[in-house]
């Protein structure tokens, strides 16, 4: 019997700092963590767990999750910890070479499917395990979360064409929309790519847009879906979110806090 | 080669559930209409995205299916090439991605349609491997050695009409071994895919004369390459004849030096294949062969050296 948890905000409110303090934690022995990125996804990624995902009592999932932005993976590592599919050991030999968890996600990690890392690569083959609930008459949800620079693949553009045509009702799409990539602020090098939810409807999906930092409006918009049509979650996001001198600084898609910061950063996530 | 893998995935798709096949707006040939009339939701067509075809086959394959990717061999792997890499090579996914009309099939329609560096391009990622047949019948064996294939296969076909070869080949079809297709003595002539056909037109230019009595292998599966069969050839033949419609780097010719090389053969070696150049001529394949230096009369005169 699979079963989704029961969404509760105030418990994914201090599970989101929790894990926020983990990460920090992580980042103090550890460098090449995507610290900015990890954290304007965690809401989405937290919600996706804990409150739409269905289990079963031995805490499998039935539903599908791929992480196709896969440099954010130390918030799903933190997550799968969380849930008790990865260990802490895992955790802690993050990018070594006695550990298995490296700076992107690989099939074969525990909780793992799909082994991403290359932009542009998730929503097709999330479409592809869709296709497969459509003609086999399944109902496996499949939640694919991709960042706002990753739209730039044209892979992405295919995919967006062809799942509304075959009529892929189990894609769900999240975009992580904090409007910052490697380089440049994504509005500044394209700035017509926004808006966005207006695209995505136009090649006939269904998508709204929300705040990707309020768990209850992400998980109120999946929910409510209309289940006839793929569907695009537009998650207005903060890069960095949390940790107020890391919020939307570019200087944060990559690189760890020092001593001094690690601890500044603490203090504004004290429960 | 077309109907011959139209027909054998249509009976595949009977009797194995959950085969699939994702195509990119393939031209309208006949051939596929059965198994599209019969299995309609596993006949994809996802237009001119070779990128999707690839994608929709991974997640497929990612919930235990058997896909199939088929269109134009150069747009089959070249588009999506880094596709086919993650998604496929990396999680070792059974895919098969089938590249009809490799070689210079298309030759009229110029380079952006022909494939002749497939093998190498394919060959250098890991957990690919390639099987081209050199016949329809061959072929037959070769789909069901591709859905039986635990990870990724690049399957390079020709197009259309080419002639049966194997019909009395002393060895039968096994995956990732060299294929003895016809029997003679002194000279191997080796090689994969329809080009065999020139050797066997060969065989039959010298059928009553005594100059040349020489053996025919089929080395369909080019990777996993099987080199203790190469070796052996290499060992039993005084003259080893390479014949290919691809270029050399990475070519069975290149591998094949090699194995000779590891083992100190006492065997010559000569090579037929294509040149390192994109050639712009608008006529036949036998003309567009010619201008890369390919033609019977050429391997005639070298079984004759």
């Amino acid at each position: 019997m699979y079963t989704s948890e029961k969404f509760n905000l105030a418990k994914s409110k201090t599970r989101c700092r929790m894990i926020r303090r983990r990460i920090l934690e992580v980042s103090q022995s550890h460098g090449a963590i995507h610290i900015g990125g990890a954290f304007s996804c965690l809401e989405i990624l937290d919600v996706i767990h804990h409150g739409l995902m269905r289990r079963n009592d031995q805490g499998e999932f039935y539903d599908t999750f791929v992480l196709s932005k896969g440099h954010g993976c130390m918030v799903l590592y933190v997550i799968l910890e969380e849930l008790g599919i990865l260990s802490k050991g895992e955790i802690e030999s993050y990018c070594t070479a006695k550990g298995s968890l490296g700076m992107h996600p690989d099939r074969g990690t525990p909780g793992i499917i799909t082994s991403t890392g290359s932009l542009g690569h998730g929503l097709g083959m999330g479409a592809g395990m869709a296709l497969y609930e459509k003609v086999s008459k399944g109902d496996r949800d499949i939640y694919v979360v991709m960042s706002d620079g990753e739209l730039q693949e044209g892979s992405v553009w295919e995919i967006f064409l062809q799942a509304p045509a075959l009529k892929l009702n189990h894609l769900i799409g999240i975009v992580d929309y904090n409007n910052l990539q490697s380089m440049d602020f994504t509005s500044h090098s394209h700035p017509n790519f926004y808006p966005i939810v207006e695209k995505a409807v136009a090649f006939g999906w269904e998508s709204v847009e929300v705040d990707a930092h309020d768990q209850q409006a992400i998980f109120d918009a999946i929910t409510s879906r209309s289940h006839t049509k793929p569907f695009l979650l537009v998650a207005k996001s903060i890069k960095g979110k949390g940790v107020s001198y890391m919020e939307n600084n570019p200087m944060w898609h990559y690189r760890s806090p020092n001593k001094d910061e690690y601890a500044r950063a603490l203090l504004e996530l004290i429960d | 080669m077309r109907d011959t893998f139209s027909y054998v995935l249509h009976e595949m798709a009977k009797v194995v559930p959950d085969v699939y096949i994702v195509v990119a707006d393939i031209s309208p040939a006949a051939s596929m209409q059965p198994f599209r009339d019969e299995f309609p939701d596993r006949f994809i067509n996802v237009g001119v995205s070779e990128q999707s075809m690839i994608s929709l086959c991974a997640g497929l394959a990612l919930r235990g299916c058997t896909p199939f990717a088929y269109t134009i061999a150069p747009f089959a792997i070249y588009r999506p090439f880094e596709h086919i890499r993650v998604e496929l090579c990396y999680q070792n996914l059974p895919v098969t991605v089938v590249g009809v009309g490799a070689g210079l099939s298309y030759s009229v329609a110029g380079a952006t349609h022909n494939a002749i560096e497939d093998i190498a391009v394919m060959s250098a990622i890991p957990n690919m491997s390639i099987i081209a047949p050199c016949d329809p019948e061959e072929l037959k064996s070769a789909i069901w050695a591709c859905a039986r294939h635990a990870g990724p296969v690049y399957l390079r076909l020709g197009k259309a009409g080419e002639p049966n070869l194997t019909g009395e080949a002393p060895d039968l079809f096994e995956f990732g071994r060299v294929r003895k297709i016809k029997s003679g003595e002194k000279i191997a002539i080796i090689g994969y895919g329809p080009i065999l056909s020139m050797a066997f037109e060969a065989a039959n230019y010298f059928k009553d004369k005594l100059q040349a009595d020489f053996a025919i292998y089929s080395v369909h599966t080019l990777k996993p390459l099987d080199v203790e069969g190469i070796k052996n050839i290499l060992i039993q033949y005084e003259r080893v004849i390479i014949l290919e419609e691809t270029t050399h780097q990475g070519s069975l010719a290149m591998q094949t030096k090699e194995i000779a090389w590891d083992i100190g053969a006492k065997s010559r070696i000569e090579c037929m294949g294509l040149k390192d150049e994109f050639i712009k001529c608008y006529g036949t394949k036998d003309e567009l062969l010619s201008e890369h230096g390919v033609t019977m009369q050429k391997l005639i005169e070298l079984i004759k050296k």
